[in-house]
């Protein structure tokens, strides 16, 4: 069955949440709520998601107008208690940063000079909080040398393997950056010393093209498989239940297949 | 006991070089008459501590701040505020960028009259440094982990937004997240609420219902009735933000915005301005 680049990406971030236990999963932007909405449906029920507001509930809200649909309530989550889901560490985020770095720092606060930004962003929210107290993705929908910077970030908003920011009995014991899903590819921190690494190459593309894409080098030349294809019931899910109104569709300029090969 | 002034009053108790607190978050519940009444007066010079969105936006492009205190500006489902940009970009305040949850963290700092509450959010990223103003403290116990000490935020007012309230400064919020509204109020020397209705004591929910209330009144200078002084945010469930009147406010110029909505009479002609009472009790709720 044929599927979009979107929908690659979504089912390629689901698996974010594999083995994570009961975490709230905060699937910030489009694509990583419809993952962590993937991954609660399929094979990780036990995670804990909000209606994007301030209830938990039971099974993914779906996205977009939801007619006669009433979320299925079983708690309550506030920002102040998403804090305290923060502190003891029962989390896992996938969110979009503007930039990122060799270290896995993220930025979403300003591009350029501090002082005087070249492009006043939205403030580092609670990135500091999440990266230091809990596991963290990310999803970067345009791979490229701009996004992936050489050097560090302009603004280090969220927190990476970086030990040069933690010293003098700074505690990092909490740091968990797992996945970088991107247009281009899966990347992981699985490299020597949580180098980042190209986990998996999506279909069509090339090792060297993703490392073309990123201002600094990445591991897994010899070792980078193909983005497995979403199946048949995931498509099914998608399409049917989470996301019936194709908004997924405008992620992606021209909505591209998620195999390039395709496009050719 | 009565407390019940107008929002001139409220702005009134303001002096230039304060620092104050504004409730809500985003595009949800901020006390926004308020926000307009501050800029039709003289104050200035302000530091502002915000959950920001519009509030921001337009306290900024009036050049009324001193300096921001925020982890953010964002109007929701328009993700960047482009009047806050603009000032931004241009320098033209102070910032202390820092994590909402350090946000939270000075504001219970000041509700417990503490100089500071230790933390481990911003550690490790330029929320340390940048500011030039947040100091680190180490565990005295075996652990000595270096922490920051986030600084109490201590208000000298506070203003949030309510659906209900009485005169003597019990308010309720009956939106699914009360935010920090509670925080602001207990940091604040003194803290003014703006509600969409004021009601008897009895009636402002009774039991379970005061599982909603605000803070103790103790902690509450001023109650004013301004039906919808959210607009154009959000206080559900009794009506969502105004998201047309948002993306026009992005839109504008900041001097075509101030002529059109803010340097006008009253609320009531805000009110008749944005299209009258009647079609913001149709405002539908937002969905996520």
């Amino acid at each position: 069955m044929t599927y979009t680049l979107a929908e690659l990406c979504i089912t390629a971030a689901a698996e974010a949440w594999r083995d994570n236990g009961e975490v709230l999963a905060s699937g910030i932007g489009l694509i990583p709520r419809l993952a962590a909405s993937l991954a609660k449906e399929t094979f990780a029920p036990e995670l804990m998601m909000t209606d994007g507001e301030a209830y938990l509930v039971e099974e993914p809200v779906p996205v977009g107008k939801r007619g006669d649909y009433k979320p299925k309530v079983e708690g309550w989550m506030t920002y102040a208690r998403v804090f305290d889901v923060v502190y003891r560490g029962h989390r896992h985020a996938m969110t979009g940063p503007v930039q990122v770095d060799r270290f896995g720092q993220q930025n979403i606060s300003v591009v350029g000079d501090y002082a005087r930004p070249k492009a006043a962003l939205l403030g580092v929210r609670g990135i500091p909080g999440n990266t230091i107290n809990h596991i963290n993705s990310m999803f970067v929908p345009n791979h490229s040398t701009r996004v992936f910077v050489p050097g560090e970030v302009d603004m280090v908003s969220g927190v990476g393997y970086n030990p040069a920011r933690m010293a003098d009995g700074r505690s990092d014991r909490f740091l968990d950056l797992r996945l970088i899903v991107t247009d281009l590819a899966v990347l992981d921190f699985g490299g020597r010393d949580h180098a980042i690494r190209v986990r998996h190459l999506h279909p069509g593309i090339t090792f060297d093209q993703v490392q073309a894409a990123t201002g600094f080098p990445l591991e897994g030349k010899d070792t980078a498989a193909v983005t497995p294809a979403p199946t048949t019931e995931q498509l099914r899910l998608i399409r049917e239940v989470l996301d019936p109104h194709n908004v997924r569709a405008t992620v992606f300029k021209e909505n591209p297949p998620g195999d390039r090969r395709e496009a050719a | 006991m009565n407390k019940e002034m107008t929002v001139r009053d409220m702005v009134a108790e303001l002096k230039s070089g304060m620092t104050i607190g504004i409730g809500g978050w985003g595009a949800r519940r901020k006390p926004m008459a308020v926000v307009r009444e501050i800029l039709r007066s003289d104050v200035t010079d302000l530091t502002v501590v915000s959950y920001g969105g519009p509030d921001i936006g337009l306290l900024a492009a009036a050049g009324k701040l001193k300096k921001l205190v925020f982890g953010f500006v964002s109007l929701d489902s328009i993700p960047l505020d482009n009047h806050f940009r603009a000032a931004r970009q241009a320098g033209s305040f102070e910032t202390l960028e820092i994590d909402e949850g350090m946000l939270q963290w000075g504001l219970r700092a000041a509700a417990m009259r503490l100089p500071f509450l230790p933390t481990r959010a911003g550690i490790g990223t330029d929320v340390e440094g940048l500011n030039g103003e947040l100091r680190m403290v180490k565990s005295p116990y075996d652990d000595g982990e270096l922490l920051i000490a986030m600084p109490a935020l201590t208000l000298d007012a506070a203003f949030v937004h309510v659906n209900a309230a009485d005169r003597a400064g019990n308010g309720i919020i009956t939106a699914p997240d009360p935010f920090f509204d509670e925080l602001f109020c207990r940091a604040a020397d003194k803290a003014f609420v703006t509600t969409d209705r004021l009601v008897a004591t009895e009636d402002l929910g009774g039991m379970p219902g005061m599982r909603h209330h605000l803070v103790e009144r103790s902690c509450v200078t001023g109650v004013a009735l301004v039906p919808f002084g959210a607009h154009p945010t959000s206080s559900g469930p009794d009506y969502g933000f105004d998201f047309k009147h948002l993306r026009d406010y992005n839109g504008a110029t900041f001097d075509d915005w101030r002529a059109q909505f803010v340097d006008i009479a009253d609320h009531d002609a805000y009110l008749a301005a944005v299209g009258g009472a009647e079609k913001l009790a149709t405002l539908p709720l937002p969905v996520f």
